[in-house]
């Protein structure tokens, strides 16, 4: 058993033991769903169909119902995936890199994250398959020996490194969660008692055991799959930037991008496992495991990053000056006073200036603060690849091609209906499958529970 | 062959670690431990090897770095040379630099699933599976030590059980397997 100092604050609140561990993440589930789960399931499910109904009408019709326009070639669809992506880093990188660094506060928010993740993965792999048009072709972007001769995929274009990067991300998170959830899995199968339960979740848990041998290999597949989740995490959005920064658009032509993307990436995908964690461990009576010092840690951790944004916003301005290029300075010029400078600035206030109130203590600790903060950031975030994608291309060389962006009803309706279905997936996650990593929680209990921690014999030497 | 299993079932983690100490000194081999969560420090008590997975891990990476290198040299410089504005793939070297994204996302998915898949068959734990525990209590808060007669012919059942109950236990279950 690992001790910790004695003013570390507790993880776990209260005089939990093993039993009430299991308890607290298996009763939501056992026990009938509250009204309110029903009428948010509901309001996302509507949401969603009406997104799958435009994306249905976008199918049949071709992507001429986006507002784009011959100058404007790519804008809600590509700031979207951008999005969605972006808020899919955090779940991978709370448990592969803070189980690198031993961050034991990991345990009680990993699985929702990861879950969290993965959903906002599948949103934001929709956006490049319904860009295609021809959604039933997808299988192109494969190297398949085909009909058409020697005629293979660009392996030279970053779009393509971007279907490789995405795919593996995916697969790789949905195996390291899932890996994860087998024990979990396990201790609901045998608590069930309903004949469907118990048949649905013994097949869910894979036979598990928990035999001695079985979690020596799950530590280390844990630790391996974190390993190699890492610099994943890092590459995927590093080559989701070079969809842009391998261009010669002014704008996207920029090194600075890898690094400020994964920054920015890890910035939103913490927002948003906020704002639904706040909301979770309120709804489903998990404030012993995730509360204020979890928070505050994840505020700080958007602080971070905030600041890496923040710099990298302010490099890019400095450096489109100091390069000297006229059309790069124009970009950026046109990018705060041009007829996109809402934009600009809304990204600007939202991003740059709300993370830094986190420096308040009183502040990073107000869940209701935490909550407000999250929203701002994930609009914030939504704006920055507006405002890099839009901006960057709405001026044509050709004053003659000069354009703007409106967003067509079936942009609005794509978008919010992804929203709707990350919900639909995300409540029925909550409703089925356990939020907190239960059994891995067990494992800090003694080390780090508050009843443990006060106990006079916590300091003692055994 | 006929067999007899002993179930000795403890509350704690930490208790049955001393206990598995103190048995394992007396010459008893503990053949299994089911607990709900990993208990650091148990397996060079009862003699459970570390695993090698990550050995295989690293062999599946090697396996998928490979094939992406023959891949992406057959499909870019032997098959079909694509000349991008005048600059024709000669060699899998000068092209290199464009590869290096895929070689790595390829690397990884192959180390990732390879060693996922084997983590699977060799825990004998696949969908639809039946359970392996002995006590459904052992998911939630019980540790459960399995020692089979079978594997300690130099104590006897009674010698085995003044043993237990000398140390302590919460519940001792006895099986006839056949």
């Amino acid at each position: 058993m690992q001790k910790e100092a004695a003013i570390r604050e507790p993880l776990i609140l209260g005089h939990k033991t093993y039993h009430d561990v299991t308890e607290d993440v298996c009763r939501p589930i056992e026990d009938k769903a509250p009204k309110m789960w029903y009428i948010l399931f509901g309001i996302a499910l509507v949401i969603g169909l009406y997104g799958v109904g435009s994306i249905m009408y976008l199918l049949g019709t071709g992507i001429g119902v986006w507002g784009l326009n011959k100058t404007i070639g790519w804008a809600w669809d590509i700031t979207n995936f951008v999005w969605w992506v972006g808020i899919g880093h955090a779940g991978t990188l709370i448990s592969a890199v803070l189980l690198l660094f031993r961050q034991k506060w990991r345990m009680a928010i990993n699985r929702s994250a990861e879950a969290m993740t993965i959903f906002a993965v599948f949103m934001a792999g929709t956006f490049p398959l319904i860009h295609m048009g021809r959604l039933w072709v997808g299988y192109w972007v494969m190297p398949i020996p085909n009909q058409f001769g020697s005629l293979w995929v660009n392996f030279n274009s970053p779009l393509l490194w971007d279907v490789f990067a995405i795919s593996t991300y995916l697969s790789v998170s949905l195996v390291f969660w899932y890996i994860g959830l087998i024990p979990d899995f396990a201790t609901i199968r045998d608590r069930a008692k309903k004949p469907l339960a118990k048949k649905m979740y013994s097949i869910l848990s894979f036979g598990w055991s928990g035999r001695a041998k079985h979690w020596n290999r799950f530590e280390l597949v844990s630790l391996v799959l974190a390993g190699l989740a890492t610099p994943l995490v890092f590459s995927v959005h590093s080559i989701v930037s070079f969809d842009f920064a391998t261009s010669v658009i002014p704008g996207w032509h920029t090194t600075i991008f890898p690094p400020y993307f994964v920054a920015g990436a890890v910035f939103s995908g913490f927002a948003m496992v906020q704002t639904l964690l706040l909301i979770m461990r309120k709804a489903m009576g998990l404030e012993a495991y995730i509360h204020t010092k979890h928070v505050e840690y994840m505020n700080i951790v958007i602080m971070v990053t905030g600041s890496i944004v923040g710099t990298a916003y302010i490099t890019e301005l400095f450096i489109s000056w100091y390069s000297g290029v006229e059309y790069e300075s124009y970009a950026f010029i046109n990018r705060a006073t041009g007829p996109y400078w809402w934009a600009y600035w809304s990204m600007m206030t939202c991003n740059v200036i709300s993370p830094q109130l986190m420096w308040i203590r009183r502040l990073r600790r107000s869940l209701l603060f935490t909550f407000f903060i999250s929203i701002v950031v994930n609009i914030g975030m939504w704006f920055e690849r507006y405002v890099i994608i839009v901006t960057s291309i709405h001026r044509d060389y050709i004053p003659a091609a000069w354009s703007m962006h409106f967003p067509s009803h079936i942009d609005i309706a794509v978008y919010l209906g992804t929203i709707g279905l990350f919900f639909v997936f995300f409540l029925l996650f909550a409703r089925y499958f356990p939020v907190l990593a239960l059994n891995e929680v067990k494992t800090i209990l003694k080390g780090s529970g508050q009843s443990y921690k006060e106990s006079p014999d916590y300091h003692k030497h055994h | 062959m006929s067999d007899k299993v002993l179930y000795v079932m403890y509350d704690d983690d930490e208790v049955l670690k001393h206990s598995a100490k103190k048995l394992v000194s007396k010459g008893v081999k503990i053949s299994e431990v089911f607990s709900p969560f990993p208990i650091h420090g148990i397996d060079p008590i009862i003699g459970v090897k570390n695993t090698r997975l990550g050995i295989m891990a690293f062999l599946y990476g090697l396996i998928g770095l490979t094939l992406a290198t023959i891949g992406m040299r057959y499909f870019m410089v032997v098959d079909w040379p694509m000349n991008i504005g005048g600059k024709p793939n000669f060699s899998y070297l000068e092209n290199m630099l464009a590869f290096v994204p895929i070689s790595f996302e390829f690397t990884v998915m192959c180390a990732a699933h390879g060693m996922a898949i084997t983590y699977l068959l060799r825990n004998k734990t696949l969908p639809g599976m039946p359970a392996q525990n002995p006590d459904p209590r052992t998911t939630d808060d019980k540790f459960v030590m399995e020692i089979r007669l079978s594997e300690n012919h130099s104590v006897t059942e009674a010698e085995l059980d003044s043993m237990l109950q000398e140390i302590g236990y919460l519940e001792l279950d006895k099986k006839e397997i056949k």
